[in-house]
């Protein structure tokens, strides 16, 4: 059986298991379910775990070491004369045969030898594929018979159920967390290779950025310069925008509809002001290039300033609105969220509204606020979409936000797309810049929590 | 006086099941047995008057016709079981129901003369002037310095630091909080104890220098020690202030008032001399209210 076919097998067992337990528990009772230990269902999610987790364990471990046992069983069938090549080339060999077996045509003429490979190959494969059905199967029908023998009314299913889902929960969050330790490793390894042909000052530090290398030594192309500080200006600059835009707008948006506004316009514009989060950054991207850029021009040209067709005050704008939403909806809830008796101690007190909000409400609510516009921060930050289409590729370091800018999101996109050699430094340069930009995020993310834990006034 | 007190049985019992079913009914349903209210409505020297006052929430009619004084240098206490409007009615006298949506509230409430609920009216300095204690102690997330000084600050009470260090200290000190914070007053008020909180709220009710003050169930969240000192707190607070405090408890009641309001479903039903309504209560309900028949 295919696994895929097997998984399936074993899920409807142990639905299948799932009601046998939950029989079994009221058979043995006879009825009087007050007289056992737990909710019958409690025995029938027993059994089904009983008749999934150790199979599903077995077959992990069976196809995570088959295809070693499979390599291992072919190249031993193999006469000498291969056996004894050195290991790149026999790894060629066994991926021949793997083809072959496979059905691909590899070449015309194909070694009768490595056909004759390939059938002992899948013949292997099918005695291997049998036994695991076999196995996994007499697994689960034993753990579901084991698991239907121990029932009885003193059993103790619930606790048992119980703690295995605790240990899933704790699998799932292990997940998430190794996830990010290995992309953080890799990142860091391919940046560690980068680093050793480009000097990590030069990289930090440096002024220029043209990462261009030449492939052979009579082309024309600069030698490739890999300062990185222009784009982070760039990212800077543009998220900064971003951020005066989205800030003021989508904190007076949260305080109005907290504070001021009834709850008919609220359920209304707030659910409007979340679309903006939904539109996606294309969109957002061709806006800004064929609508917002072209207006800045236009207007720039009028007061007779120089505008260049791509700004980083078109992308900032149009990212600021893209964030307002972040800001304004979090904000929002966790202005809500400050309880009423403070709004009443300020208001007996003869506090107008604006006081109550600005010395009382704010203040308690800062920390939410403050994550608010950092996750909106994130977001600017890591934004790619807008900026490729709006603000350019042009390297420029410039504080001046009427010319074209780069950011670091951009040019990872473009140092990646199409075919690429993965150890020149330009390829390289990209997982460095993702590092960096990983450092950045997180000092801003500990500096926000610092700034939260020092001035937070909590309220409970 | 006897005949009225001593009520029948049988009478009892009707008046229990038409309350239970006016419970879920409409409160309009008892009309006719309770009529107005009994008992003098007039304080000797009166500072508030209210005449003909209703509220409604949306639709509910939370307290209708409601007519009482409270007089100068008074403590009025108001009771009743849950839901009766006592805490709706204290909370119109400083307008804080113009924070509930869809509340409305008509007839006449007159604090020293001038109308509470006059179009001309800010609410601001009519805050400042009746200050309000809540059920639940809510001091500010901040310092215990900046919670009395709160107030001062936003009505430019003081005009130096040392003025303001003078109005929290006096403050603390009439609410009998001083000695036992002086040593920490930068430290966050929500870390005292919840008697101590208490009181936290009301020295900062006091830091405004209002004329009325009005409690909403101030003891409810407190321990009998806590309770005791806020007690004779009001106590002192009397010879200074108006008080009208909403109570569950007759024991305190009979403590520290001097006049009490008996309101049911929204109606007020007895006002008198708190001795009266606690020996000798003019009204069924209100006598078995106090004697814990119901409520």
């Amino acid at each position: 059986m295919q696994t895929p076919y097997l998984l399936f097998t074993l899920l409807i067992l142990s639905v299948l298991a799932y009601f046998i337990g939950k029989r079994r528990s009221v058979t043995v009772v006879e009825g009087a379910l007050r007289e056992l230990h737990s909710l019958p269902a409690y025995y029938g999610y027993y059994t089904a775990l009983w008749g999934l987790i150790p199979a599903l364990f077995l077959m992990l471990v069976w196809l995570s070491f088959e295809p070693t046992w499979l390599a291992h069983q072919t190249v031993a069938s193999l006469p000498e004369e291969i056996k004894s090549l050195p290991s790149s080339k026999l790894n060629l060999q066994l991926n021949n045969i793997k083809n072959v077996a496979a059905g691909l045509q590899v070449s015309q003429r194909v070694d009768p030898l490595i056909v004759e490979a390939a059938e002992h190959y899948n013949r292997l494969r099918k005695i291997s594929n049998f036994a695991l059905t076999l196995v996994v199967l007499i697994c689960s029908l034993t753990g579901i018979w084991l698991a239907h023998k121990k029932i009885s009314k003193d059993y103790r299913a619930r606790n048992v159920v119980e703690k295995i889902m605790t240990g899933l929960m704790i699998l799932a969050s292990m997940i998430a967390i190794f996830t990010t330790v290995g992309i953080v490793a890799s990142v860091v390894f391919e940046s560690l290779l980068f680093f050793r042909q480009v000097p990590f000052f030069d990289f930090l530090f440096g002024l220029e950025w043209s990462p261009q290398t030449a492939l052979r030594a009579d082309q024309v192309g600069s030698s490739g310069a890999f300062g990185a500080v222009p784009l982070f200006a760039g990212t800077l600059l543009i998220s900064s925008i971003a951020l005066i835009v989205a800030v003021p707008i989508g904190l007076m948006s949260a305080i109005y509809l907290s504070e001021f506004a009834g709850s008919k316009f609220r359920n209304t514009a707030k659910p409007t002001l979340e679309i903006l989060a939904g539109i996606p950054t294309v969109v957002y991207g061709f806006f800004a290039a064929l609508t917002v850029a072209p207006f800045i021009r236009e207007t720039g040209e009028q007061w007779g300033w120089v505008v260049s067709s791509e700004s980083a005050l078109a992308a900032g704008l149009v990212m600021g609105i893209m964030i307002i939403p972040f800001v304004s909806s979090l904000s929002d809830d966790v202005i809500n969220a400050v309880p009423q008796s403070l709004r009443d101690a300020a208001y007996a007190l003869g506090a107008t509204q604006a006081e109550t909000i600005k010395q009382v409400i704010l203040p308690a609510a800062l920390p939410g606020i403050v994550g608010s516009i950092l996750l909106a921060a994130s977001r600017a930050i890591g934004e790619t979409m807008i900026v490729v289409m709006a603000a350019g590729l042009a390297a420029n370091l410039t504080a001046n936000p009427l010319e074209a800018v780069t950011t670091v999101t951009v040019q990872i996109v473009t140092l990646l797309v199409g075919d690429q050699e993965f150890d020149s430094p330009k390829t390289l340069a990209a997982f460095a810049l993702g590092l960096m930009l990983f450092v950045v995020t997180l000092a801003l993310n500990v500096i926000a929590l610092h700034i939260v834990r020092k001035y937070r006034e909590q309220y409970e | 006086m006897n005949t009225v007190t001593q009520s029948k049985p049988e009478s009892v019992s009707r008046m229990k099941t038409l309350i239970s079913k006016s419970m879920f009914v409409k409160p309009l349903n008892l009309q006719g047995e309770m009529g107005a209210t009994v008992g003098s409505i007039h304080a000797d020297n009166p500072r508030i008057t209210c005449r003909n006052v209703n509220v409604f929430y949306a639709e509910n009619h939370a307290i209708q016709d409601i007519n009482l004084d409270i007089g100068t240098n008074e403590v009025i206490s108001l009771i009743g079981p849950s839901g009766c409007g006592k805490s709706t009615f204290l909370r119109c006298l400083n307008r804080m129901n113009d924070t509930v949506e869809g509340c409305r509230v008509s007839g006449e409430i007159k604090i020293d003369d001038f109308d509470v609920y006059s179009k001309h009216l800010d609410v601001v300095p009519l805050r400042a002037q009746v200050g309000m204690v809540f059920q639940k102690p809510n001091p500010f997330p901040k310092s215990i310095y900046d919670n009395i000084a709160y107030g001062p600050k936003i009505h430019g009470l003081a005009s130096t630091k040392a003025e303001l260090d003078q109005i929290v200290e006096s403050s603390l000190r009439k609410a009998g909080l001083w000695d036992e914070v002086k040593d920490r007053l930068d430290q966050p008020g929500t870390g005292l104890s919840g008697g101590q909180q208490q009181r936290l709220c009301i020295a900062r009710t006091l830091s405004v220098e209002p004329e009325v003050i009005l409690m909403d169930e101030p003891c409810s969240a407190l321990d009998p020690i806590a309770t005791a000192k806020i007690e004779q707190l009001i106590d002192e607070l009397r010879q200074r202030y108006t008080i009208a405090i909403v109570t569950h408890s007759m024991q305190q009641a009979a403590r520290v008032s001097q006049r009490t309001a008996y309101f049911h479903l929204g109606k007020l039903i007895e006002v008198g001399k708190t001795s009266d309504i606690f020996t000798n209560p003019l009204h069924e309900l209100t006598q078995d209210y106090i004697t814990g028949r119901f409520g």
